[in-house]
């Protein structure tokens, strides 16, 4: 069963079209990064998967339910984008509360752990609206996990981190993935997104722009070669391995496959080309996000 | 039991809004201003001679009336004040995002609120109401005739009024909600006011304004209610005129009707419901 079934979201603010057929899926234990430019829908894709804006079209399941079912949102944990929290009361409380609202049996104990994932232990007891935006996000984070979701959303949840919160947050979502939580995360920072996600929907103006896993997105990968006295012939064995880019005396050869390079560079010595470096990579998704956009366009 | 959370919250909330803290001050204020008045209307001499025990009581009746009219003012404003930032202000702030993602319904959130905000406005009523006939009570030795009557009058009409402030927090920014409720409340007073006078004139198409008004947002049908519970009817009818016909703003012929107060009741349910279904469909 599928963590989120979307089909065919379309929403309009007035004249602008903010979400135009978009379908997707999370299935359990997976997790999905959405990706795209600002203003592509994302945030209101979230939103109307939970329940929070009306689409003008589309169904959307949530863990089995239609999200019109307030008991579809039981097991879900949601960070917002815009993540704020009752000022007057201390961070512990804001737990209390949302456990009390989720419906969920959590134990003292278990509730003080979710503030010490964040690294908020030690300020439980301090009033929220005393704490920096970045505090706040993880209180934000520790409200999404305290109820024992199945289904986590974050929507840009490291937008007030710093770097070592960033790395928090990640091993968080891998903890999450261990154990077997989906997870939709909406970040800016791909290599976050990279790093650890299972698939990426990528969304342009409203419309899903290219989704798949990763290695569906980026395809096979590239071997980066520097090499002097290149003749005919050394660029015809090179071509033979995949699509070739020359740039001075940098050659990159595409789509290749990896256990094909040891025989190629043996070749290439053996026709007198001189190899000063050989370096398998991947596309980024960068790259190949700002190639999808690009086309787009 | 989420609905009596939402409502807790929304008393914890109120307790710690600055809005308290000028609602506490305005009252002390106006409290220690009546019983200086009072005190000084029982020793002070009018043509030589201190006000006989009739002039006494009509005229602590209207006094009463008047002091009451402010706190049911104070009520209002804190009220009206209160329920604007409750919803619209959580909406634009984003605190709702992450309320209203849990396995709750809106109406149940906006309820919860309705009735912390109802318990906050009716608590306030009630002590400051009491703290002022004690007051009246010790300078004068007044005591009003129907004095549970009319709080609950009194504390009902800002039930009332924080009923369409929660509605406009639904539709409009929290300060606006807040101002327009406020605004609607004084003007359906003023509109009660001209009725007053053109019953008291037996100008009939004058007369219906006050009416008219009355139905259509009950907080001044239910004020002049309660000002009839806490005025002394005694000394009234020794009176007579128009005043007693409608007149007089700080005097009132009309006692609370079951027909005015089902109204008023249909009318607040109505109204509930209708900011309910404002914020169910209303995108976050």
């Amino acid at each position: 069963m599928n963590a989120v079934w979307a089909s065919g979201l379309r929403k309009r603010y007035r004249k602008r079209t903010a979400v135009d057929g978009v379908s997707f899926s999370v299935a359990r234990g997976e997790v999905l990064g959405l990706l795209g430019p600002n203003g592509a829908g994302k945030t209101t894709v979230i939103k109307m998967m939970l329940g929070l804006v009306r689409p003008d079209a589309g169904e959307v399941m949530l863990l089995g339910r239609p999200v019109g079912d307030p008991q579809a949102r039981a097991r879900v944990g949601y960070l917002p984008e815009l993540f704020r929290y009752q000022p007057w009361l201390s961070a512990k409380e804001v737990l209390d509360l949302h456990v009390r609202l989720a419906g969920a049996d959590v134990p003292e104990g278990e509730r003080r752990d979710t503030l010490a994932l964040v690294g908020l232990a030690d300020r439980a007891r301090d009033r929220v609206g005393g704490f920096s935006k970045g505090m706040q996000q993880r209180l934000g984070l520790a409200v999404a996990l305290v109820a024992r979701p199945e289904f986590v959303v974050l929507d840009e949840p490291t937008s007030a981190l710093d770097p070592v919160g960033r790395a928090d947050v990640r091993d968080i979502l891998l903890s999450l993935k261990e154990r077997g939580v989906a997870v939709l995360l909406n970040s800016h920072l791909i290599g976050e997104v990279e790093r650890v996600c299972d698939r990426v929907v990528i969304l342009d103006r409203g419309r899903v722009a290219a989704s798949g896993t990763l290695a569906e997105l980026l395809g096979g990968r590239e071997l980066r070669l520097r090499l002097e006295k290149v003749t005919s012939e050394a660029e015809e064995r090179l071509r033979r391995a995949g699509p070739v880019h020359r740039d001075g005396d940098l050659f990159t050869v595409v789509d290749l496959d990896v256990d094909v390079i040891p025989d190629l560079v043996a070749d290439l010595v053996a026709l007198g080309v001189r190899v000063h470096s050989v370096e398998p990579g991947r596309v980024s998704l960068e790259d190949r996000l700002l190639d999808i956009l690009g086309s787009e366009r | 039991m989420i609905v009596l959370t939402f409502a807790a919250l929304t008393l914890r909330e109120a307790a710690r809004r600055k809005v308290l803290r000028a609602l506490a001050v305005l009252t002390v204020v106006l409290l220690a201003l009546s019983a200086w008045g009072f005190h000084t209307l029982v020793t002070k001499e009018f043509d030589g001679a201190q006000l006989t025990s009739g002039e006494l009581r009509l005229i602590a009746s209207q006094l009463l009336n008047l002091v009451m009219f402010g706190l049911s003012l104070i009520a209002a404003l804190g009220t009206a004040f209160l329920a604007g930032p409750t919803v619209a202000g959580e909406v634009e702030s984003g605190t709702a995002l992450a309320i209203l993602a849990r396995p709750i319904r809106r109406s149940t959130v906006l309820t919860g609120k309705w009735l912390g905000l109802v318990a906050f406005g009716g608590g306030f009523i009630v002590l400051a109401g009491l703290a002022q006939f004690v007051i009246v009570y010790a300078t004068t030795g007044y005591w009003p005739s129907d004095p549970v009557t009319g709080l609950a009058l009194l504390a009902f009409q800002t039930a009332v009024l924080l009923t369409l402030g929660l509605l406009f927090s639904t539709l409009i920014s929290p300060m606006a909600s807040g101002v327009v409720a406020v605004g609607l409340f004084g003007a359906t007073w003023i509109a009660g006011v001209v009725g007053g006078v053109g019953r008291g004139l037996g100008n009939d198409s004058v007369a219906a304004v006050g009416t008219v008004s009355q139905i259509l947002l009950p907080t001044d049908g239910l004020w002049r209610s309660a000002m009839y519970a806490f005025q002394d009817p005694a000394a009234l009818l020794g009176f007579g005129g128009p005043a007693v016909k409608g007149g007089f703003p700080f005097l009132s012929d009309t006692p609370i009707t079951w027909a005015y107060l089902a109204w008023a009741v249909a009318w607040t349910a109505l109204v509930l419901g209708l900011a309910a279904l404002v914020l169910r469909r209303r995108d976050l």
